[in-house]
């Protein structure tokens, strides 16, 4: 953060913003004093928004084909998502939400170890503790709260760690909510709260789950700075978070960000927006792609030329191939694991439960197998007397 | 109700007793957590026993959890300088400092929520939930992700934290200050849960409960935090998962935890009495669910009764009248009693000795049956 920038009383009326629709970048009172990240920056972070478009793309089309049980996209979240990661140090901890899966894939997290959770094999594929990333939580804004107290251990033990956490605009309607914010400023725990107000909570638009005038209006109640942000201009996005983890790393405390976004997509794959929103305003919103923007920004700053833009979407097309790959190959499931993992002493009830299982497993593979003998002894009759 | 103080020197030796006896079980099943054997300056403190609180032996188990491992720490509401409503937490802030016992603000989800947080981050923490039905703010923290953390993650990130439930009526607690929410917590996978009925146990269960790398919720029995016993503190007893035969018998096998322990005893005295033998088990864990020490005590008796202060519809003792009835039905006299608390919300103090089983209540219950 620049030293002139004045922690608010209020956030500005209209998001800060710094690089505007139209690709250029914006000069005066909307940067609210943010200063507009170097190129090079701005073009990684260019980079990881196509890939992780793609992957969500992708994604979609295999849930569409029923591939995976279920799938939150993020589509035209991008710069709120691709932001935050970027603004983190690889040992401070993220803790997501269930739409934030393009997060998780840009901190590092495979394909497939993202996808088990969306295809059912296990309720988490990957390890929290290898990539700082807690489960994604289904459960609204309860992860709020183990990032304050992940916040506060690390500062109990004087470590230079902060941890984000995702939210949404409906999620802040939960009481966890309030008393993550709360417990953040009280024990001025190192967190960033970057809520997405992506402006529906499944078909509820944002009008109804609250009557403030910013989402981010309620920091000042709670003695935190707080900043309401164009949640697709990624320069901002990322300008105000990274300023957030420098406050928080150095002692500064928590900070509540808003970007104002749009979710594109359906909240699901089993959901119908078109009973709930307009597709005219689903048009205006594609006009403000956060992808679009940056991509007129550097073409026109000179760095992404067409072969640039090229060995992008190349590796883009990679990703999505080796997601399709790892979908094609079916998951290893053993039923009997499912009692391995609930405590970590042996319970006789629940090794009773599990022998149950197994000896039901071993019933249905030997009627299977005589079934199959069976079969296999009628046919070769059958072709004895033919 | 009538409150018999039992004799505390009795209750002591029949606890330490049979506490040790009960190591019945094979030294392997041992959770890993079991503390550590006495170290070499509470071997050269140990003295002739003392009168101790269950209060009291809660606040040395906490203090010495706090002293031997800096992962731990305490916080909740009024816990710091006040030393917690009940003065659980007495001293603690003071002598350890505002970094590992603290007040928090007052939100019982913020509480557990945040406490899973430091987990993840390897702290031990030790939360108080200030009465049971303010733990009601906390049940989305406690049942969607302090129970489910460990199986979520297949094993790799375990949340070793402790709940510190004060739980139960008999003090003329007002509304929400009374309330048995055990089956609650003994509904959701995930965790364990554990009651002791004397100072010893919560001595020796809750350090085990500090210890163990699984969320524990340790329901303290409120309307028992001043009884005392003689004990010599540090002290280990049975292991926290096992429960233990408090007292011998040979007619009946009374089950009981917590508050109900005492009742129990009492009706045992009181059918002593009328020349019947009844035999009193102090479950202790309520998750797990002993099989072991309760099944060689009901083949023994052919009969069982479990007593308890919660309603009794969908109740705790359902699960043991089921699991009793399931596993010794060849060996029963007569169908599992349930002596408990009435299917209404927790009376108003002047109504609450109405509602509470009495050894009375559980002595008439048992004249039901054909003998």
């Amino acid at each position: 953060m620049t030293d002139d920038v004045v922690v608010p009383t209020l956030p500005t009326r209209k998001p800060i913003r710094l690089i505007a629709e139209t690709g250029r970048p914006v000069k005066g009172a909307q940067t609210a004093g943010f200063v507009l990240p170097d190129t090079d920056t701005l073009l990684g972070l260019y980079r990881q928004m196509v890939l992780a478009r793609r992957f969500d793309a992708q994604v979609t089309a295999l849930t569409r084909q029923g591939r995976l049980a279920t799938y939150p996209s993020a589509l035209g979240q991008e710069a709120c998502e691709i932001a935050a990661v970027a603004a983190l140090a690889p040992h401070d901890w993220l803790f997501p939400t269930y739409r934030d899966t393009i997060a998780l894939l840009t901190r590092g997290v495979s394909p497939v170890e993202i996808l088990a959770f969306f295809r059912g094999d296990w309720h988490t594929g990957f390890d929290p503790r290898a990539h700082h990333i807690s489960p994604q939580s289904t459960p609204l804004a309860t992860q709020a709260l183990h990032a304050v107290g992940l916040a506060t251990a690390a500062k109990l033990k004087h470590d230079p760690v902060v941890a984000l956490t995702f939210l949404g605009d409906g999620s802040t309607s939960e009481g966890d909510a309030h008393e993550a914010f709360n417990f953040a400023s009280v024990w001025q725990a190192p967190t960033v709260f970057v809520i997405q107000n992506n402006q529906y909570a499944i078909s509820v638009p944002f009008s109804k789950q609250s009557h403030a005038r910013t989402l981010a209006d309620r920091a000042i109640g709670y003695g935190m700075p707080g900043y309401f942000v164009d949640g697709n201009d990624v320069a901002a996005m990322y300008a105000v978070i990274t300023a957030a983890v420098e406050r928080a790393r150095s002692g500064g405390g928590p900070t509540m960000i808003e970007g104002l976004t749009y979710r594109m997509e359906a909240h699901t794959n089993s959901d119908d927006p078109t009973r709930y929103r307009e597709k005219g305003e689903v048009a205006e919103w594609l006009s403000r792609d956060p992808v679009d923007r940056l991509e007129k920004y550097l073409t026109a700053s000179g760095v992404l030329t067409s072969e640039v833009r090229e060995s992008i979407t190349k590796g883009a097309e990679v990703l999505a191939a080796a997601t399709r790959d790892a979908m094609n190959e079916p998951p290893v499931l053993d039923p009997l694991e499912l009692f391995d993992h609930v405590y970590s002493a042996e319970r006789p009830a629940l090794l009773e439960q599990r022998a149950f299982l197994a000896h039901e497993l071993a019933q249905t593979e030997s009627a299977a197998g005589a079934e199959a003998a069976g079969r296999e002894s009628a046919e070769s009759e059958m072709a004895g007397r033919a | 109700m009538t409150l018999v103080e039992e004799t505390p020197t009795k209750i002591a030796g029949e606890t330490d007793a049979s506490g040790r006896a009960s190591g019945t079980g094979p030294s392997a099943a041992t959770p890993a957590g079991t503390p550590a054997a006495p170290g070499a300056s509470a071997v050269a403190s140990a003295t002739a026993p003392t009168s101790v609180s269950i209060a009291g032996a809660l606040n040395a188990a906490l203090r010495d959890a706090l002293a031997e491992d800096p992962n731990v720490v305490v916080f909740g509401e009024d816990v710091g300088p006040l030393g917690g409503v009940f003065r659980i937490t007495d001293a603690l802030n003071a002598e350890f400092g505002e970094s590992r016992v603290w007040d928090s603000p007052l939100a019982e989800s913020g509480i557990v929520g945040t406490a899973i947080g430091m987990a993840m981050y390897g702290l031990r923490p030790v939360v108080e939930m200030q009465f049971d039905a303010f733990s009601y703010p906390a049940f989305e923290q406690i049942t969607s992700h302090l129970a489910k953390m460990r199986n979520r993650t297949k094993g790799r990130v375990t949340l070793p934290i402790v709940i510190r439930i004060p739980y139960a009526g008999g003090i003329g607690g007002v509304e929400h200050h009374s309330d048995s929410s055990e089956a609650y917590w003994t509904h959701t996978p995930g965790l364990t849960v554990v009651t002791p009925s004397n100072p010893a146990d919560a001595y020796s269960m809750l350090r085990e409960a500090i210890a163990s790398d699984d969320p524990v919720i340790f329901l303290e029995p409120k309307s028992r935090y001043w009884a005392k016993d003689a004990v010599t503190l540090p002290v280990q007893t049975a292991p926290m998962t096992r429960a233990v035969c408090l007292r011998e018998g040979s007619d009946v096998t009374l089950l009981a935890y917590g508050s109900t322990v005492k009742t129990a005893l009492h009706a045992a005295e009181l059918g002593a009495a009328e020349g019947l033998s009844i035999e009193v088990i102090d479950l202790r864990s309520l998750s797990p669910f002993d099989d072991e020490t309760v099944g060689a005590s009901v083949r023994k008796t052919s009969r069982a009764a479990i007593i308890h202060e919660a309603a009794q519809f969908g109740g705790y003792g359902a699960e043991v009248a089921a699991r009793v009835t399931e596993r010794q039905f060849f060996h029963l006299a007569a169908p599992v009693l349930r002596i408990t608390g009435f299917d209404i919300p927790f009376p108003a103090p002047k109504l609450e000795e109405h509602y509470l089983p009495t050894a009375e209540r559980v002595l008439a219950a048992l004249d039901t049956w054909e003998w």
